[in-house]
């Protein structure tokens, strides 16, 4: 998958979770969290649904890397490489 | 022959529209099987039916409004005979006469497929075959993936529906209502005393990031059901949180069920039961948990889950704030609040100082039925529960 394409995944299962959300108006530089207004139960879903697609693990001690939409494309890009 | 009614899903319900039947006259149905779909100001229920037996004959119509109590259809119990038709068994005086007592003309049954095939409810199954849809291509967003009429209509690309509002959505105005009949009331009739605890939380955290380590993330638990399972524990020690007040003294109740307040993007809050939290696993706690909380925020959940809560838990999570002092949902008798977990400069107990996640559990609770001394060994022991996360 190409970064861009991991980056469509992202905000497609985001917008599972917050369907109310407009992709267009999500600043990926924000923190997640505060643009989503998303939970842990949210957040915990969310990276089920990433880890389950992608068909990498994503290990608790990594979720501060998946804080905003660009950081977490960038990291599911090189543990979907490694994978 | 019983009579199977319009039932209360809460303190504030007075009415609710049928808006959709999941079984026909004819079809066995056992104690917990959902029969019918109701919508409320809470969003469309799912009705479980109390006692075994064959559904005999419908009594309101899809699309009606009908007060709590009306009878919604008649219950043939297990060796009863079949009552001829138009002779209805001597009723005891029932409310209101906006039920039509007339049959609902049906429409000539196609073939419906035997049990062991697409599981789909009645109204479901005559569109899918009026308009040549295969059933076993659609997914079924009923009770235990049952394909229901707004599936087939959504195949379709039709905008009708059985009935009223949103059948599988929810009306926020309406929630909004009901919720605050339920708090205006609560403070009103409710003597609140509030308590406040705050722990280290440190072990607890430990104890969850070593389970978490191991496992894909399906698989993990959230703080929020050790949170609930703690307060479950708790309460078999102190009955007295665990109840109902109603025609003016306590009901201890029977099971812990706890009542896990659950917010709705858009401004709604629920507070569905989990059964018998006590006896459940983590690991099923969890799941349920994750279950419980798709399905509020779809609206869609079953009668049992919004009647039987016998106490509310609520947790703002990580995103909230150091304390949470909640308003007791009647007839309940109390309210367990958790703060976020917070780093703090924390004395240990040989007096040295270091940064400690720490958490404040609240109580609010129902002074008719219980006093502070009582109130605080509750929070109390929550804390020693919470400080041996393996036992839970």
């Amino acid at each position: 998958m190409t970064p861009s394409e991991i980056k469509s995944v992202v905000l497609e299962e985001l917008g599972n979770i917050a369907p109310e959300v407009d992709p267009a108006d999500i600043d990926p530089g924000a923190d997640l969290r505060d643009e989503f207004d998303i939970d842990s139960m949210d957040f915990l879903n969310w990276v089920t649904a990433l880890s389950q697609r992608l068909e990498v693990d994503i290990p608790e001690a990594d979720y501060p890397k998946m804080q905003t939409v660009d950081d977490a494309a960038a990291y599911l890009a090189k543990k979907a490489k490694a994978a | 022959m019983a009579e199977f009614r319009m039932p209360s899903l809460g303190a504030d319900m007075e009415a609710g529209t049928l808006v959709e039947w999941m079984v026909e006259p004819g079809d066995t149905v056992a104690r917990g099987d959902v029969i019918a779909v109701v919508e409320t100001q809470k969003g469309a229920i799912e009705i479980e039916v109390f006692q075994s037996g064959t559904v005999e004959k419908f009594l309101v119509e899809i699309g009606d409004t009908v007060p709590v109590g009306t009878p919604l259809a008649f219950i043939r119990g297990e060796g009863e005979e079949p009552t001829p038709e138009g002779v209805p068994e001597a009723k005891p005086e029932t409310p209101k006469p906006e039920t039509p007592a007339a049959q609902t003309p049906t429409p000539p049954a196609p073939p419906s497929p035997r049990p062991g095939t697409v599981r789909a409810s009645p109204a479901a199954r005559r569109l899918a075959a009026d308009k040549g849809i295969d059933l076993s291509s659609l997914t079924g967003s009923g009770p235990g993936g049952a394909v229901v009429y707004h599936d087939v209509g959504k195949a379709l690309g039709a905008k009708r529906k059985p009935a009223k509002p949103s059948s599988g959505g929810l009306d926020l105005d309406a929630m909004r209502e009901a919720i605050a009949t339920a708090m205006a009331r609560s403070k009103r009739e409710i003597p609140h005393y509030y308590l406040s605890h705050t722990f280290d939380i440190g072990r607890a955290v430990d104890w969850l990031g070593g389970y978490n380590e191991d496992r894909p993330p399906e698989e993990r638990l959230l703080m929020g059901a050790l949170l609930v399972k703690t307060v479950a524990l708790a309460l078999g020690k102190y009955g007295e949180f665990n109840g109902f007040f109603e025609d003016g003294h306590f009901h201890a109740a029977d099971g812990i069920h706890v009542g896990t307040a659950i917010a709705i993007r858009g401004g709604g809050l629920a507070a569905p039961a989990i059964h018998d939290v006590d006896k459940l696993p983590l690991g099923e706690l969890m799941a349920k948990l994750r279950d419980l909380v798709a399905r509020t925020r779809a609206g869609r959940l079953r009668s049992s889950e919004m009647t039987d809560p016998t106490v509310t838990v609520s947790s703002l999570g990580e995103r909230g704030v150091e304390a949470l002092y909640g308003v007791i949902y009647p007839p309940q008798v109390a309210l367990v609040g958790f703060g976020r977990i917070e780093t703090r400069a924390w004395a240990g107990a040989d007096g040295t100082l270091s940064a400690r996640p720490v958490m404040t559990a609240t109580l609010a609770a129902d002074h008719r039925v219980s006093d502070g001394h009582r109130g605080a060994l509750f929070l109390q022991e929550i804390e020693k529960r919470l400080n041996d996360p393996e036992a839970l």
